[in-house]
């Protein structure tokens, strides 16, 4: 049996195979992709994120906990940053979630953003979809540790929560534009501190002076203690009513597709760059136009805009 | 991307009870340095936690550090453990407190390389550089 076949069995091994082809960037991950994608679309996916150190490990550990107690497999993706000076990474978030490795119905998978920016790594996608396709219910995807614009994970999850912390900055934090403004669920962890029920009066105060969303959903701040496992309950709730709201106003649907017009962009824009720098490198004309540009005898616009009608005719020629 | 231009990934963990795990940070840390993905699992790990973990990272090799004593049994029995569930061309290494009278029988274990208290970690680099690759896959 092929590792594809495998996957569609739930298989761990032959799906961390996959993942590491898909992660190292490797033809066969897309051939392996593409036999896959009949089996995906599935799959609930929450996303976490939050800064550094808020606890969100410690919140995923305990999701896990909660999700298998109802019987649901379990995916997680963890992202760490890759260190932009050696290549190299320490993916740590294992170590909160390591009681759950030996569960066959878990998987956790760690990733290292490889110089991408935005929170995830360039693979986080491709991975869920093999999770997905090995029949993971929920899938979790821990960001790195964020600061305010590294918003990625909102096109990739369907409920977004954020996790943050009391004693992070005053309420002028809490109304400046990104992160905050993609959560669909507030969790203010370590709700032990004193200072929490300040936070949360904070948070508060943001959702009263912002306008409604579009969408017309609330986002609820739950204060939770993943140490002491308080409000897990709470915060179990108000994951499942956000996701009973996406599929009675059928966002869950229209998520979906916003995700394959992104994968399918993206895919378009890297095969279509891919073949142009081919064909010019193939053809000796990429030096030339290079240093023709560098020289200022063309400029790289108007050599950008020929490029594309000489793509252009040789496609209405097929 | 180019083949060679792959990561290797390296599993760093510390078996069984013992409780210090400076001298595997040390190492994790300057393995990350030099251009490797480390994932760390902390203290305390089962050995069907650490195979569990090197399964679902796709690791290429397991450092493991050991100071309790017990490397005579805990190295043969993750060889073991590896090869039950196929995972036998992961590189396994280590080091920490362990008589070198041991090291022949670890080695006739599976046990690829093992490096005693005080050996340079450039030493260490670049053994892990010649010795772990990134493992073949195919479909």
């Amino acid at each position: 049996m092929g590792l594809v076949d495998q996957v569609l069995k739930g298989d761990k091994k032959a799906a961390a195979r996959i993942m590491r082809l898909v992660e190292d960037d490797l033809p066969e991950a897309r051939e392996a992709l593409k036999r896959l994608y009949p089996y995906t679309g599935r799959a609930y996916i929450i996303g976490v994120t939050g800064p550094p150190g808020a606890g969100k490990s410690s919140l995923v550990d305990l999701l896990v906990e909660w999700f298998r107690k109802r019987g649901e497999g379990v995916g997680v993706v963890a992202v760490d940053p890759t260190s932009p000076f050696s290549g190299g990474a320490i993916l740590g978030d294992r170590i909160r979630m390591q009681r759950h490795s030996t569960d066959p119905g878990v998987f956790i998978k760690s990733l290292a953003t490889r110089g991408h920016l935005g929170g995830l790594s360039k693979a986080t996608d491709d991975v869920i979809q093999v999770m997905d396709a090995m029949g993971k219910d929920v899938i979790m995807v821990e960001t790195v540790g964020v600061g305010q614009d590294e918003v990625d994970i909102v096109k990739t999850a369907d409920t977004t929560m954020l996790v943050t912390v009391p004693g992070l900055g005053d309420d002028i934090q809490a109304i400046k534009a990104g992160i905050l403004e993609i959560a669909d669920i507030f969790v203010v962890n370590k709700g032990d501190k004193p200072e929490a029920d300040k936070t949360v009066r904070e948070l508060e105060m943001m959702l009263d002076m912002s306008t409604p969303r579009e969408d017309g959903w609330k986002p609820p701040i739950i204060k939770v203690s993943a140490v002491k496992g308080e409000g897990i309950e709470e915060l179990m709730e108000a994951l499942k009513t956000h996701r009973k709201f996406l599929e009675t106003s059928g966002r869950f649907e229209s998520y979906r597709k916003d995700r394959v017009v992104c994968t399918f962009e993206n895919l378009l824009r890297d095969k279509l760059f891919q073949t142009a720098i081919a064909k010019l490198k193939g053809n000796g004309s990429y030096e030339r136009l290079i240093s023709e540009i560098f020289n200022k005898r063309k400029d790289p616009y108007s050599v950008v805009e020929r490029l594309s009608c000489q793509c252009e005719l040789e496609s209405k020629r097929e | 991307m180019e083949k060679d231009e792959r990561k290797v990934k390296i599993l760093i963990a510390k078996p069984g009870l013992d409780g210090h795990d400076r001298g595997a940070k040390v190492v994790a840390r300057a393995l990350r340095d030099s251009g490797f993905e480390v994932i760390y699992t902390g203290l305390h790990q089962s050995l069907d936690q650490i195979v569990h973990a090197a399964m679902e990272e796709d690791v290429d090799g397991i450092g493991l550090s050991i100071l309790s004593g017990a490397h005579m049994y805990i190295f043969p029995t993750l060889i073991e453990k590896l090869k039950e569930q196929g995972l036998d061309d992961i590189v396994v290494f280590g080091g920490g407190i362990i008589p070198t009278d041991d090291i022949p029988k670890l080695k006739e274990a599976g046990v690829k390389q093992i490096f005693l208290p005080g050996t340079a970690l450039e030493e260490i680099i670049e053994w892990v550089r010649e010795n772990v690759k990134p493992r073949a896959v195919s479909l």
